[in-house]
């Protein structure tokens, strides 16, 4: 597998955890005063739920070594579950159904895993694809799921935690900074401990791994649960709090790949990168978009616009994999370190 | 109950999903190819196969005669298999398969959207001048279509495995498969190899492309059959030639079978995914595929 290590080399001026202080300072307290309903509707919510979805597949691909194509099949999982929960028991909290669904997605995760007990590389990669297929499917073909709608959609409820009504733009944003900032806390505790530990050094030889005692198979399918419960409530943000109206198509394989692709430009096996790829990936179409209108103007229709997405992303995958094999948290780290360089020897 | 089975319905049934598993093949070959050769799933041999159905298509509408349209499609497709050489492979070389994969994933995107960009992205008739006028044999209807796609798939199959045998290029492929260092110290120039098995499967996509293309239409859910050949190729083995037209045989028949005999039970439209259930099964017995070689641990 790719050998990727960790980064130990702590930031030389304020200790580690004073930066991601200031940054949820900046979140909480700065950006919903000066923030536009644009930037939360269009780019502070996809980021923060891609973000998150990162960070699961992150624990799976990028720690565990476990390669996985159906990452969007997770969060249609959760998203689903969540909603059903939320319509069918009484009297469950909204954030009882939201920890619920990511439950349900973890148990359909350990499903999708079993086949990684036998499974390695391409194979496992493959047998991925059975979940994305299977899940999208049944959500669309029982229409139970969706409370007996059409085509399976579905309308996210109203956001309220402890009677405070949060359905505006910023305070759909507050929810989802929340629970991303919570939960990858933990994701950053765990991949520290010794589970984190376990998980890296199965992907980096499962023979070694087995041999000084780390129970592979359940470190797997735990690598499984826990990744595909964040990707699960991921999906709940990407429904309820960015949406609002969720189908089954909308997690289709396009957006496992999109998971895959933050990553992979973000930065395999760091907490931080997915939150980097994230916000490429969210950015990137809208400024695409601009500079193509910009640019061309008429010629560059919304046909052009797809097409020229995907090349362009597509072309951005292949630079990252040759040029900067460790992604974009390892572009921003080098750029600081110059930084600090050049402004302590001045 | 037993005895109201239709077993000629079985049996048409049955042939029906043979044939069109052999479609399943063809993708598959193609995938069979580079990963014999380079250890890597090409995931955008899908994307080379919409690009080759496209381009061909394209030039065809615009009065190419049909023999010089194949000989250009084929030449821009040894083109672009030379360009990924170039620009992906080699500087990749060495890399992990799965950063291999990765990259065959953004190239898969890069290709989609150039031959839309290029053709434009409405639907394509394409007729290769085979009358599907169902054939009878014993009591059987048999697409006539599909005999063709058969026989073609069966002759490249031929073509191929004469190739790897015999021709000293073929050996050499076969080296650089079994150990890319050794093959780079006894001489073997990796660059070369690589640009001619990338045209070969740019020639198998190309085949493929129109027989699909002549059946579905040729349009972006074109590329999408990649989806239908991965089962396949878990079933078979990723480097088996052998293994990839068993294992579209056993899904073909076995998607068919099951979409008439039990789809109903639930609610219909399990072809999505049901090829994946079994080839997930068969590879719990089996965790390389019926004809794949046992060194899956290396990856």
């Amino acid at each position: 597998m790719t050998a990727i290590t960790s980064n130990f080399s702590a930031a030389p001026v304020l200790p580690k955890w004073m930066a991601s202080v200031l940054l949820l300072a900046f979140a909480y307290g700065v950006v919903p005063l000066i923030g536009s309903s644009y930037l939360f509707e269009a780019i502070l919510l996809p980021f923060l739920a891609l973000g998150l979805a990162g960070v699961g597949l992150n624990i799976l691909t990028g720690y565990a070594g476990q390669v996985s194509l159906g990452s969007a099949a997770f969060m249609a999982a959760g998203a689903f579950a969540a909603y059903n929960l939320n319509l069918r028991v009484e009297g469950l909290p909204l954030i009882g159904s939201i920890f619920l669904a990511g439950i349900v997605a973890a148990a359909i995760g350990i499903v999708f895993g079993l086949p990684s007990l036998r499974l390695k590389g391409f194979y496992l990669a493959v047998s991925t694809l059975a979940a994305q297929f299977f899940v999208q499917w049944a959500l669309t073909k029982f229409s139970w799921f969706s409370n007996e709608s059409a085509s399976g959609v579905i309308d996210a409820p109203r956001l309220s935690i402890g009677g405070l009504a949060l359905d505006g733009a910023v305070g759909r944003y507050l929810f989802a900074l929340t629970i991303v900032s919570i939960l990858t806390f933990l994701a950053y505790r765990l991949v520290s401990s010794q589970t984190g530990r376990n998980f890296i050094a199965i992907r980096d030889n499962e023979t070694a791994a087995r041999i000084i005692g780390i129970p592979v198979l359940k470190t797997k399918l735990l690598a499984f649960a826990i990744s595909s419960f964040i990707i699960g409530v991921a999906g709940v943000i990407w429904a309820f709090a960015y949406l609002r109206t969720v189908e089954p198509a909308g997690f289709d394989l396009d957006r496992s790949f999109q998971i895959l692709f933050i990553i992979i430009i973000g930065g395999l096996a760091s907490i931080r990168g997915a939150f980097f790829g994230a916000a490429l990936i969210v950015v990137f179409p809208l400024g695409l978009s601009r500079l193509g209108g910009f640019l061309l103007g008429d010629v560059f229709d919304s046909g052009v616009l797809d097409m020229s997405q995907r090349i362009v992303l597509g072309a951005l995958i292949i630079l990252f994999l040759i040029l900067e094999p460790d992604g974009l948290v390892a572009l921003w780290d080098r750029i600081r370190r110059r930084l600090l360089f050049a402004w302590q020897s001045t | 109950m037993i005895a109201d089975f239709d077993y000629q319905f079985f049996i048409e049934v049955l042939v029906g999903g043979l044939l069109s598993g052999v479609m399943y093949s063809l993708v598959a070959i193609g995938f069979v190819l580079i990963y014999k050769t380079s250890g890597v799933l090409n995931f955008a041999q899908g994307a080379l196969l919409l690009f080759a159905a496209l381009t061909f298509v394209s030039l065809v509408e615009r009065g190419v005669p049909f023999a010089l349209a194949l000989v250009a499609t084929f030449a821009i497709m040894v083109a672009i298999g030379i360009a990924i050489e170039r620009t992906v492979l080699r500087p990749l070389t060495n890399k992990p398969p799965i950063t291999l994969f990765m990259a065959t994933l953004g190239l898969s995107y890069i290709i989609e959207g150039a031959a839309q960009l290029i053709w434009g992205t409405q639907v394509h008739g394409l007729d290769l001048g085979i009358e599907d006028v169902p054939l009878e044999v014993g009591g059987v209807l048999i697409s006539q279509f599909d005999i063709f796609a058969a026989v073609v798939a069966a002759g490249m199959v031929l073509l191929l495995s004469l190739f790897f045998r015999y021709t000293r290029i073929g050996l050499s492929f076969r080296a650089v498969a079994d150990d890319q260092f050794a093959a780079l110290a006894v001489g073997l120039r990796l660059p070369l190899i690589w640009a001619t098995v990338w045209a070969a499967a740019g020639l198998v996509a190309l085949v493929a492309g129109l027989l699909w293309g002549a059946r579905l239409g040729v349009q972006f859910s074109l590329s999408l059959v990649v989806l239908k050949a991965l089962p396949v190729l878990v079933l078979g083995g990723f480097d088996s030639i052998l293994g990839a037209i068993v294992g579209g045989l056993l899904i073909g028949a076995s998607e068919k079978l099951a979409e008439v005999y039990i789809g109903d039970y639930f609610g219909g439209g399990i072809e999505s995914w049901f090829a994946y259930v079994v080839a997930l099964a068969f590879l719990l017995i089996r965790p390389s595929g019926l004809f794949g070689q046992k060194l899956v641990e290396r990856v």
